[in-house]
């Protein structure tokens, strides 16, 4: 297992792009006939970009993370990924029969790590998320914001090139987000992992990441694009944040308006 | 330019940490057992309670003469004498053991069965859609409905006792499993299998851990089944070749008239029932829920 991801990760060393979604489209039955998710969607993530995925309900934008996470497969196109890539939840997801430190070394072991690495790099790993004294910790004893932590470092424990992030602060109160999205940040910067980033919030798209895609909804395709090169540390009350939010919300509301109209 | 945006990063760095410390130590509940004291209060006095009235009543019974007949009711002082004079004679603890050591056997036979059972049947539809309705059925069809038919196939021995055991217990362990894994949160497969857990693996790492709670409670429901199942195969097939457990001692009870003894065997049947379960299978039972922070504090 270690070694074919190895040589995985050798083969595509040279890879241009951490995911390549090449003209995706996506239809579930419904009741009238086939309804389309995702239409003709085409969007590359670079390595060690910070991309994020906004739209409104119905825009698809959870299906196409499940897609390029290999949960489910389009009904056209193609996606690719530079190996098997992680995947983080608005829910935690953790294992509560499991501790903090456990879980980490379950991901470990399904990564092919041998056993008596396994203990080390979970509690680096805890550290990397700032929870060092959290190992013997149960999933219940921890705050929302503290499992948010661990399932972070979880995914990042599968060493993937690629994060997905699927709403993953959506359930905590403002503050634990607002701090969360500095810590998302820090360590997108020490670990030079691609993140692929799902949020309706448009602040939160805008102080996370270098690229925005706006999806547009029902069905889901890529309406606008905007690259944010405003630098880090960014914060949510910064002026430049708050003028490309007021931008991309009106195009949001905008996107929203047309469904009321027919 | 660089090395300014460092030193601001390093600062903000900083006082991140001690925000998230912060905001750790505000979240974070302290959790610890509840003193001695309130468990008194609240667990154990209750029940104590409980039995010193339902005695209080049983003994107004006897010494007011509302049933004034020791052949239909008889003191608990009389049966205090009768479970004394076994304990002096050395034979209560055989009575026990002979059924406790049947039970539990046949109850690891039932464990062994009715594990593997209850997977094939959560995870196989096939076996799912032939076996899932019989198990269920199974389970309401009283155990002592096998004790004819289980005396006839095996003749009055042990293996009819296990026989009678294992189709009262097997039912019960298996959908407890079944119930589990039918109960495991999808969030959980789809956590697992983004991890690589697919497959056996998928099986082995995630799902049979997370419908342990279920099981557990299958067991706990498996051992009660078992211990009826038991007790029927003993009083119906009274045999004395078999050695004397608790439902042969109810038997020899009624056939000699001896209504001490009756209660006797009835008082021991319902405390060794009672007494694996509070030291097996509850301790057990909340030893998964209090790790899973299952376990509701009231």
């Amino acid at each position: 297992m270690a070694t074919t991801l190895a040589k995985a990760a050798d083969a595509t060393a040279s890879a241009t792009h951490a995911a390549r979604i090449e003209h995706v489209s996506k239809s579930y039955p419904g009741p009238a006939g086939q309804q389309l998710v995702l239409d003709d969607i085409t969007l590359d993530v670079a390595p060690g970009e910070f991309v994020t995925l906004l739209g409104a309900s119905g825009c698809g934008k959870s299906t196409l993370l499940n897609l390029v996470a290999g949960l489910d497969r389009p009904s056209a196109g193609e996606i690719t990924t530079d190996g098997r890539p992680a995947l983080m939840f608005q829910e935690h997801a953790l294992f509560p029969w499991l501790t903090a430190g456990k879980n980490i070394e379950l991901a470990l072991k399904l990564s092919g790590v041998p056993k008596p690495e396994r203990r080390g790099k979970a509690e680096e790993l805890l550290e990397l998320v700032r929870l060092k004294g959290a190992y013997r910790k149960r999933v219940h004893e921890l705050s929302g914001g503290m499992r948010q932590r661990v399932a972070l470092a979880r995914a990042l424990a599968q060493e993937s090139k690629l994060l997905l992030m699927d709403e993953p602060f959506a359930a905590l109160d403002a503050i634990t987000r607002d701090v969360l999205h500095d810590e998302l940040t820090r360590i997108w910067r020490e670990t030079e992992v691609s993140v692929l980033f799902v949020t309706h919030n448009v602040r939160e798209a805008v102080r996370l990441a270098q690229r925005v895609v706006l999806l547009s909804s029902r069905p889901g395709r890529v309406a606008r694009e905007w690259t944010v090169d405003i630098p880090h540390p960014r914060r949510i009350e910064d002026t430049a944040v708050a003028e490309l939010s007021v931008e991309i919300t009106e195009e949001l509301r905008e996107e929203i308006r047309r469904h009321g109209q027919h | 330019m660089a090395s300014t945006d460092s030193t601001t990063v390093a600062k903000d760095g900083n006082d991140l940490a001690g925000l998230e410390a912060g905001l750790d130590a505000l979240e974070t509940r302290q959790t610890g057992r509840p003193p001695f004291r309130q468990t008194f209060v609240e667990k154990i006095l209750p029940p104590v309670v409980a039995i010193v009235l339902v005695l209080a009543v049983w003994q107004g019974l006897v010494s007011f003469k509302v049933v004034d007949d020791p052949t239909k009711l008889p003191a608990p002082s009389d049966v205090w004498n009768v479970v004394q004079t076994a304990w002096l004679q050395g034979e209560l603890l055989g009575y026990i053991w002979t059924s406790v050591s049947r039970g539990l056997l046949g109850f690891c036979f039932a464990l062994v069965i009715g594990t593997p059972l209850g997977l094939l049947v959560a995870r196989v539809k096939v076996v799912r859609a032939a076996l899932g309705p019989i198990l269920s059925g199974l389970q309401s069809l009283p155990s002592v409905a096998w004790v004819p038919p289980a005396v006839i196939w095996l003749g009055l021995n042990n293996s009819m006792m296990y026989a009678v055991i294992l189709l009262g217990a097997v039912p019960s362990i298996a959908n407890g499993l079944v119930s589990g894994v039918d109960q495991v949160p999808p969030l959980f497969l789809r956590a697992g299998r983004t991890l690589g857990a697919t497959g056996l693996k998928g099986t082995w790492h995630i799902v049979l851990p997370a419908a342990l709670p279920g099981y557990v409670a299958g067991l706990k429901q498996g051992w009660a089944f078992s211990w009826r199942s038991l007790m029927a195969a003993e009083i119906i097939a009274s045999f004395p070749d078999l050695g004397v457990g608790l439902g042969q001692l109810l038997e020899n009870g009624r056939n000699a008239s001896d209504m001490a003894m009756v209660f006797e065997a009835i008082l021991l049947i319902l405390i060794v029932g009672i007494a694996i379960d509070l030291l097996i299978f509850s301790p057990l039972e909340r030893w998964v829920l209090r790790n899973r922070g299952l376990l509701v504090k009231s």
